[in-house]
């Protein structure tokens, strides 16, 4: 933890962030190409779902990566309240579109691939609608941060909706169980059952790696813009002579 | 301590038994917005008494909405909002009797007059208590819930949309058991255990957004 408040000033950040950003682009690059490569031609097509499965590919990951990101703004909101740290602010703000964005990714590939194997873009059952839910918490969350001309203000205010959004994830993580009576079992996702053969979870794992990699480094990057962007704001508030 | 949170709920319901038209105009609201539905959808009895429960929920949780955008900004404008901050009890429970005064003024009368409507859907007196119910535990975590959003969009730009757009996820779980319990009850089985669920989030509201209402107060304060 103690690491994590050293990164908390923004300038230090700044100067590890530049260090670390080449390296993690290139290396998501890679890893992404290899990566897509291997989920389109080297794994093999399901013998149930066809060519379908490879939707999977994205889709799978993407779930992971939105309802990490919302922890991760429910966290991010917790240090703000908690320990005032200016850069939290900051990273919420440039995290906030990136989970949305894979919310996004996750609910179209998902309707993409429910068209062939259930035979509806969309069905109302408990996990996809908590995942809209998730969609249109993150548009909450960005409304609101920047709805207050003091983006202080918005800062803090998304910060505890994200505190009490973070409710959803347990919901999303558990719909599937919770609420397969009151659902047809039909549209229960086939990839709980625990035997994926290897040559799927693999690709599978790795996608996750390496969208991963692209959160971190998508992240990183827009925060590190938020904090020149609050500088050049507050230097042209100086400029203007401030009158305080 | 108490003493506070009575005086407040007191003060909050004088304000509306001299302007009764603000309530009214919520009520309003919703006969109107309940009416649409089987104009527009058409008058077939049975369909109407299958989408019945979900209306007569939805068009509710709209009407609570409301009057949300002034739950705060009235007290805010005129600085009863500052005295608040530095009265000597805790925010959290002005917090807790603003939104105890918004259940009384729009969640109370519209579990009672929901039923009514419901008449005009066809639904039978089972159903009709049914809805009542559901309401009446339900529409407490509207109020909590719409507090919250109240107060975090408290002095925002286009505060109005913004507060639905905050509120209104979270109050879908809700919504799916208040208007699921009706229909659990046509399909005959038994009213507790969706009682039992809206009740629980009900007390997980109680629970929860006192704390973080006060936590939005205090910034929008400061």
């Amino acid at each position: 933890m103690a690491d994590l408040h050293f990164l908390a000033n923004p300038a230090r950040f700044r100067r590890f962030s530049q260090r670390v950003l080449p390296g993690l682009g290139f290396a998501t690059v890679l890893m992404l190409c290899a990566c897509l490569y291997m989920a389109f031609f080297v794994a093999p097509a399901d013998y149930q779902q066809g060519q379908t499965v490879r939707i999977m590919f994205l889709h799978v990951p993407s779930a992971w990566l939105s309802m990490m990101g919302y922890a991760l703004l429910a966290g991010l909101g917790a240090s703000l309240l908690v320990w005032r740290h200016p850069l939290a602010a900051l990273m919420a703000r440039a995290a906030a579109p990136v989970g949305a964005s894979f919310a996004a990714v996750c609910l179209l590939t998902g309707s993409l691939w429910g068209r062939p194997m259930w035979g509806t873009y969309w069905v109302w059952d408990a996990r996809l609608t908590s995942m809209l839910l998730l969609f249109f918490l993150y548009l909450g969350h960005i409304a609101l941060s920047r709805a207050y001309d003091e983006p202080e203000r918005g800062d803090r205010a998304a910060a505890i909706l994200a505190l009490i959004g973070v409710i959803n994830l347990p919901i999303i993580k558990f719909s599937v169980d919770w609420w397969n009576t009151l659902h047809q079992p039909a549209s229960v996702t086939r990839l709980d059952a625990p035997a994926i053969h290897n040559s799927i979870l693999v690709p599978l794992l790795w996608m996750a790696v390496s969208l991963l990699f692209l959160f971190v480094f998508l992240v990183l990057l827009r925060t590190e813009t938020e904090i020149d962007r609050r500088r050049l704001e507050n230097a042209a508030a100086q400029e203007e002579g401030a009158p305080a | 301590m108490m003493g506070g949170f009575t005086a407040l709920l007191a003060r909050d319901l004088r304000l509306v038994w001299r302007q009764p038209g603000d309530v009214g105009v919520v009520l309003a609201f919703y006969v109107v917005a309940v009416v649409l539905f089987p104009l527009g959808i058409g008058p077939e009895t049975n369909v109407l008494q299958r989408i019945a429960a979900g209306v007569l929920w939805s068009a509710a949780l709209f009407a609570a909405l409301l009057s949300l955008e002034r739950l705060f900004a009235a007290d805010h404008e005129d600085g009863t909002l500052d005295l608040l901050l530095l009265a000597p009890w805790p925010l959290e429970l002005a917090a807790l009797a603003k939104c105890t005064s918004h259940w009384i003024v729009t969640g109370l009368p519209l579990s009672l007059l929901a039923p009514v409507l419901g008449v005009a859907f066809g639904l039978d007196g089972e159903s009709l208590l049914a809805l009542f119910a559901t309401l009446l535990i339900g529409t407490p975590t509207l109020s909590l819930i719409g507090g919250l959003a109240a107060a975090l969009t408290l002095g925002a730009r286009k505060s109005g949309a913004l507060l639905a757009l905050l509120a209104l996820p979270l109050c879908v779980p809700t919504l799916i058991f208040g208007a699921g319990a009706v229909e659990t009850l046509a399909a005959g089985e038994g009213l507790a255990t969706h009682l039992a669920i809206l009740g629980a989030l009900a007390l997980v509201a109680l629970g929860t957004t006192p704390w973080a209402i006060a936590a939005a107060l205090r910034q929008a304060g400061e």
